[in-house]
């Protein structure tokens, strides 16, 4: 089903699947706000691409988002730059510069997504200081209300500690958004159970230790980093290191509810830029990859035992 | 208070992959920084290597021209010429009692990667330093002194190509290798436990000019100043005076002016927000982070500084480029003394201070000298 995206439409009755949604009345913490992003994991296996927004420009930029969706995307991350980025990897680094010189602000990210012509859910990826600094009043509120005004359905937020993460849970809840948590294949114990409290929508499972970049390897520790999560019960995305239909395959059938791509969209981008192709071209490309993406992950869904699928 | 957290300032706001390797950091300086064979081996080699205990000069010129008894601690005298050394020092030491055996430090205008390069070869340990290629070109001098003790150099190209951009790789090499590698960070800045351990190890600066100021005047000085980028020679100056009834002046990098669009002045100027790992003070989004001196061109600053500022405990003003500039001149005319551009802020500050005639004696944190200035020093004053 991933690979029709027409099934993303709202409305779509979410199926018990693998995702391991709880249904709606269950008000655990891990019950996400949003029921367009609970809806994105109901149907088998998510494609979860990120790019950064106003990479290279504003307009080719609205043009890739949109290609992202054409090729499958559940929904889609997208990326709020900051100069002052902390480990992130060299590629995501360089799609940030791309988008700062090229006039990106908060203020335009809002515009962007209220431009954007697409109906899967769209979650915000971007750093703690531009969330608490935007607005008159100081803290996260007037960022969140504003992000749900102009039709955002959750945040994830790399550089925001489970322990400080409260005002902006706050925040979320009052508007309806999810705040996602990447957790690192070291997460353990205490920080993992905090970090899970906190957690809505879905949980950014870091397959690989280091910071993002498209590897040729995938990780093994995949299934082992879902086994440690089994029994919270939110769905579980797998990030880093994904370039691959073929990895893509492997993530899901090691049991994965969705898959998160950026470092090779981000690429593509990346080189379309410095080759100075048409955004057409570029577009395509993503569309294609994109694709190949969600076929891969179809066959890794289709591969896993039928007990794993009727969980 | 838990440990890191400063009022609410500090804290540790990195992505989740960094936690694991903090905490081990944290565990490690814990359990060692305390030990007496840890205290008596880094105090042998401040003493031997670096030269410690540094002079406290009573700048008798100065003093006669503005009114006030103006006292430097001379930490330009230590080996490297800079304050940088106490630092890296007792970080280098705690890596290798902690068993590790290689370095990895970023480095802006060089002079902390310098300092991390000596203390690797002291202690033969592998170092790598990352330096954005920008500054690689900027600061050629302080490469071929790296390359030469033996470290190598890593010209980070990603982002802009800059101090930040060294931060992050350097980051991400801590991350992978934490089992064999410490991450020699330069200031009083960053996610727990960097704030707090490097101020630790610059405490020694205020304790032993608080011990020699009694020696000399048998009293405590009025003022106590210093420049503030990350802050670390300030906090180092301070710490050791923050319970005693002494007024605290840090100079920040005031650009401009702070009223201008460039400055360096997060805490005369600025706003709270959260910037490499930690919450603190952040220069406001409309500004460009600039100072003439490299050692002070930073957005943020270390959050027991921010802290110190809500508490009222210190007072922080923009010292601007011109002003710097005019004290690094004075202080080489009247004590054959070339400042550091970075401390000459503080010099700068401490004649305003003596000129108000609020304070009679004044301390000040001479932090490093002034050789690695002298190009821009020869272009202003047409040398």
């Amino acid at each position: 089903m991933v690979d029709d995206a027409a099934s993303d439409d709202a409305g779509v009755d979410p199926e018990p699947a693998a995702g391991g949604v709880e249904p709606a009345e269950d008000d655990g913490p891990t019950t996400g706000n949003s029921e367009a992003i609970a809806r994105a994991f109901a149907d088998g296996p998510a494609y979860i691409p990120y790019l950064a927004v106003g990479d290279p420009d504003y307009e080719s930029s609205l043009e890739y988002v949109e290609a992202l969706e054409r090729g499958g995307a559940d929904l889609i991350e997208l990326g709020l730059p900051f100069s002052e980025p902390i480990a992130e990897g060299p590629t995501i680094q360089g799609a940030v510069v791309r988008a700062l010189e090229g006039g990106m602000t908060p203020d335009r990210f809002f515009e962007f997504v209220e431009e954007l012509d697409v109906d899967v859910p769209l979650v915000c990826m971007t750093y703690y200081n531009l969330i608490y600094q935007w607005g008159e009043a100081s803290g996260p509120r007037p960022f969140v209300e504003r992000a749900a005004e102009a039709g955002l359905e959750g945040f994830v937020v790399p550089d925001l500690p489970a322990e400080e993460a409260d005002p902006l849970r706050d925040a979320c809840d009052e508007f309806g958004l999810d705040l996602v948590f990447i957790v690192a294949p070291t997460t353990e114990g205490d920080r993992l159970d905090r970090i899970m409290s906190r957690v809505s929508g879905y949980v950014y499972v870091q397959a690989r230790l280091g910071t993002t970049g498209a590897q040729d390897d995938v990780s093994d520790r995949t299934a082992a980093s879902l086994d440690r999560l089994r029994e919270y019960d939110v769905p579980k995305a797998v990030g880093f290191g994904i370039s691959a239909g073929e990895h893509a395959e492997r993530i899901v059938a090691a049991g994965a509810d969705g898959i998160i791509v950026g470092s090779a969209l981000v690429d593509i981008v990346a080189e379309g830029a410095e080759a100075d192709r048409s955004a057409e071209t570029v577009a395509d490309r993503l569309e294609a990859l994109s694709r190949e993406l969600v076929e891969g992950a179809d066959r890794g869904y289709r591969a896993r035992s039928p007990t794993a699928d009727s969980r | 208070m838990p440990q890191g957290d400063f009022e609410g300032y500090g804290g540790r706001h990195v992505p989740d992959p960094l936690e694991e390797p903090l905490d081990r950091l944290a565990n490690t300086y814990d359990e060692i920084a305390d030990t007496e064979s840890f205290q008596a081996e880094l105090r042998r080699l401040l003493e031997e290597y670096a030269g410690r205990a540094t002079p406290l000069h009573h700048a008798e010129r100065l003093s006669e021209r503005y009114g006030a008894d103006v006292y430097l601690k001379r930490e330009d005298l230590l080996h490297g010429g800079a304050h940088k050394i106490n630092n890296a020092l007792g970080q280098a030491l705690l890596a290798k009692q902690a068993g590790k055996d290689r370095l990895i430090a970023e480095t802006g205008a060089g002079q902390h990667g310098t300092a991390t390069a000596m203390v690797g070869a002291l202690l033969d340990l592998d170092t790598e330093i990352y330096m954005g290629e920008k500054d690689v070109e900027r600061q050629r001098m302080n490469v071929f002194r790296m390359r030469l003790m033996g470290a190598e150099v890593n010209e980070v190209t990603r982002g802009g190509a800059g101090l930040a951009d060294a931060v992050d790789a350097a980051l991400e090499d801590f991350a992978g290798n934490v089992a064999d590698t410490h991450y020699l960070v330069g200031s009083i800045v960053g996610p727990d436990p960097f704030p707090r351990m490097v101020r630790d190890f610059q405490s020694v600066i205020g304790r032993e000019a608080r011990e020699q100021f009694l020696d000399r005047t048998g009293e405590l000085p009025d003022a106590a100043v210093a420049c503030v980028g990350g802050g670390s020679n300030a906090i180092g100056l301070f710490h050791a005076f923050r319970d005693d009834d002494v007024a605290l002046y840090g100079a920040e990098g005031g650009g401009e002016g702070t009223d201008s669009s460039r400055h360096a002045a997060p805490l005369a100027r600025g706003e709270d927000g959260v910037i490499h790992g930690m919450r603190t003070r952040v220069i406001d989004e409309d500004v460009e982070v600039h100072s003439v001196s490299a050692g002070l061109d930073y957005p943020g600053v270390g959050p027991e500084h921010a802290m110190f500022r809500e508490l009222g405990r210190a007072e922080y003003v923009g010292v601007d480029d011109d002003a710097a500039l005019a004290a690094f001149r004075e202080l080489s005319e009247t004590e054959g003394i070339i400042p550091a551009l970075e401390s000459s802020h503080a010099i700068a500050r401490a004649i305003e201070l003596a000129e108000a005639g609020e304070h009679e004696t004044i301390l000040v944190n001479l932090s490093g000298r002034g050789d690695k200035d002298m190009e821009t020093a020869a272009e202003r004053f047409d040398l």
